[in-house]
């Protein structure tokens, strides 16, 4: 085991892909001298070349189209964003296009992609660069959609991603590339799908992903304190979801609180709430409770981005409001 | 249409436009002067941890204010991108007004605190700047050119843009827009050779913007955004083919980011010693200076005189500034919508 940050275990899955495999190569802005706008890639361009470290202009559609192109053609290019916020700009091309052309060729194109972008608000970068669409894009038909809140997940899961044959979106949380954890030396990968019971429990069950993991986690600290139990669960994968180990985990505690770091309306906790409701009804003592930032464009100011972000005082009012603990 | 034209100073205009006078001139130098100050004193705001982020207009005062001086505030439309913090100035906002934003203060008059510095519309003049997600700026320039069309109005929309915004699909389409429409637009680029870290060469097969022009049907012109003369002119001449009802231009300064990106960016790792190095001679501040001393219309006391009134306007901005309030969190769903529906409120 190798203590690292979450930026070093993104780096290492995408590193041992471009060593290891020819067909891998990276498109994105800045990612070359300048290392990538979270210095993920910093030190590629020198390591790689410029034929597979390729900076782009400023041209979310024609990269993330050309990308497609060359996932067809036989490659597996790595494609990063900026910020999640700007894949808007490449919507058609990732949700009409990317995501379809499996289906819509009756199977005959794949597009073995993977799209990388820093997610979430946090860093005062106002409305237009703090956006959460890891849970826009989940809901689409052909996406695989993962987004890690520790190193371990963030290279396991990048090796699964960059190995599967369908495009993937790694939303990675801006305010986590510094976060540590232990890494085993070991090769190992996470499976995409799959949950993680990360602290076990059994008064409630605590949902959560990626930044959001923080509040949650902050959450379960302060329950213990009160002599409350909470099992917590990081989800991982938004897509496809593992709502199996969640409906295990509430069959055990009764309880539940699900977490979205992201604007709660329509967020992924919106889905996983009303499939539990319809799932694990009889094993629930109350409703389902889904926690979220509040529903506002996010505001530069600090004062009222913090106030907007969901914190672990969101948290622990849903819980006693829910279930009274 | 033509092919695209080269303007220096030293070529005389064809159209029948004012010349800058030397007191206009030193006017712009006071304006670009106090914008560098104000400038320096955001980095530095930045650096004590009160402006969370800065993207300065160091190298691109003389091209930001020589085109303001071209057009007629009282009726034209702008539509900045977040490097013209000198255009702002020459458009007379206040510098207690430019800090607000840069602070997030609670009476920021461009966002109200919501939005990046300089971002928002200003309240009085008819500007308004959401660049920050590039290039979305240049469309929405062509629907506002469009309206005053329908209306019938002689306003001129100027819209503004860096090199790299000149990838992006938008400005294509907008290009295109307006040339269909023979709009009253000028495509104004500010190219600094640099979209962050990735220079002109990875960002384009040409080595000038203007030359695009020309595949959209109207005038492309390249000229020294160092000087200030022969921005004012080319701007001259682009809004009195606009007035005329003759359509788009395109304007291509080359000018310089004399710091990095943005406060958080460092470009000594992307730009060499030398890069870096020459770009003190094309500083426009130094570049009018000289020419005005040349002129004899600047003496070195007069300028020593700008600098120290520059400094203490400044001084006072942020004394002023720093002891505003924030803005407060009961204020957090005011202007989602009009009001109506829930404004988002839960
Ligand atoms: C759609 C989109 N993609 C990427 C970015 C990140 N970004 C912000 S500024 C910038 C460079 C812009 O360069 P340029 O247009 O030349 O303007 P300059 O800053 O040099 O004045 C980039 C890539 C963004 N804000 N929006
Ligand atoms: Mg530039």
């Amino acid at each position: 085991m190798t203590e690292i940050v979450l930026r070093e275990a993104l780096k290492r899955g995408l590193e041992e892909a471009l060593e290891n495999d020819p067909s891998v190569f990276m498109m994105g802005e800045d990612i070359g001298e300048y290392g990538g706008a979270y210095a993920v890639t910093d030190g590629f361009l020198k390591k790689f070349g410029p034929d597979r470290i390729k900076d782009t202009p400023i041209s979310e559609q024609a990269f993330l189209g050309a990308g497609i192109g060359a996932a067809a053609a036989g490659l597996r290019p790595i494609v990063e964003f900026m910020s999640i916020s700007f894949t808007l700009v490449a919507f058609d091309q990732i949700v009409n296009m990317a995501a379809n052309l499996r289906y819509m060729s009756g199977g005959q194109i794949s597009v073995p992609m993977v799209i990388r972008a820093p997610t979430g608000a946090g860093v005062q970068l106002g409305a237009t660069h703090s956006q959460s669409f890891e849970t826009w894009l989940a809901e689409v038909p052909g996406m695989k959609v993962v987004c890690p809140s520790n190193p371990y997940d963030a290279l396991g899961l990048m090796r699964s991603a960059i190995k599967d044959k369908n495009p993937v979106l790694v939303a990675e949380p801006a305010l986590l590339y510094g976060a540590k954890g232990e890494v085993p030396d070991e090769y190992y990968e996470v499976e995409i799908g799959k949950a993680d019971v990360t602290r076990e429990g059994s008064d409630i069950t605590l949902v959560s992903y990626g930044y959001g993991m923080r509040p949650t986690n902050d959450a379960a600290d302060v329950l213990a304190e009160r002599g409350v139990s909470a099992e917590v669960i990081d989800l991982r994968s938004l897509s496809p979801v593992d709502l199996e180990a969640v409906v295990n985990s509430v069959k055990k505690t009764n309880r539940a609180v699900v977490v979205d770091n992201a604007r709660r309306k329509g967020g992924v906790m919106a889905e996983l709430a009303a499939d539990l409701q319809q799932q694990a009804s009889e094993w629930l003592d109350g409703p389902v409770m889904r926690v979220g930032s509040v529903d506002v464009p996010w505001p530069y100011n600090r004062g009222l981005e913090r106030e907007v972000l969901v914190d672990k005082d969101n948290v622990l009012d849903a819980v006693a409001e829910g279930y009274g603990l | 249409m033509s092919a695209i034209e080269n303007k220096s100073s030293n070529t005389p205009t064809q159209n029948s436009a004012q010349q800058l006078s030397g007191e206009r001139l030193v006017e712009l130098y006071r304006i670009m002067v106090l914008s560098r100050y104000l400038d320096e004193r955001v980095w530095l705001l930045n650096r004590q941890g009160k402006a969370a982020i800065a993207a300065s207009a160091q190298g691109h005062e003389a091209t930001q204010v020589a085109c303001i001086e071209a057009t007629d505030p009282s009726k034209d439309h702008y539509l900045i991108y977040y490097r013209q913090f000198t255009a702002m100035i020459a458009l007379g906002t206040e510098p207690e007004e430019m800090l607000r934003g840069f602070l997030a203060k609670e009476n920021d008059p461009m966002s109200a605190a919501r939005q990046f510095p300089l971002h928002g519309a200003h309240p009085r003049v008819d500007l308004f700047n959401f660049s920050n997600v590039i290039a979305t700026q240049l469309p929405q320039a062509a629907g506002v050119a469009l309206a005053d069309k329908l209306k019938g109005s002689d306003a001129v929309t100027i819209v503004y843009f860096g090199d790299g915004a000149s990838s992006q699909g938008d400005t294509h389409e907008a290009m295109n827009f307006a040339g269909v429409h023979k709009l009253p637009v000028i495509f104004f680029c500010e190219n600094n050779r640099y979209a962050i870290s990735v220079p002109q060469s990875k960002q384009m097969g040409i080595d000038s913007l203007a030359s695009r022009a020309a595949g959209y049907g109207f005038p492309g012109v390249q000229v020294d955004g160092t000087d200030v003369v022969a921005v004012h002119e080319a701007t001259q001449a682009a809004v009195e083919r606009a007035r005329a009802g003759e359509g788009p231009t395109l304007i291509e300064a080359s000018v310089e980011r004399l710091l990095p990106h943005t406060t958080d960016d460092d470009h000594t790792r992307y730009r060499s010693a030398e890069d870096i190095a020459q770009m003190e001679e094309r500083d426009p501040i130094k570049v009018l200076s000289e020419l005005l001393k040349r002129r004899d219309l600047l003496t070195e006391s007069e300028d020593e005189k700008i600098h120290a009134a520059a400094k203490k306007r400044v001084n006072i901005a942020t004394d002023t500034v720093d002891a505003e309030p924030y803005p407060s969190v009961e204020t957090m769903f005011d202007h989602i919508t009009d009001g109506s529906g829930n404004g988002g409120a839960l």
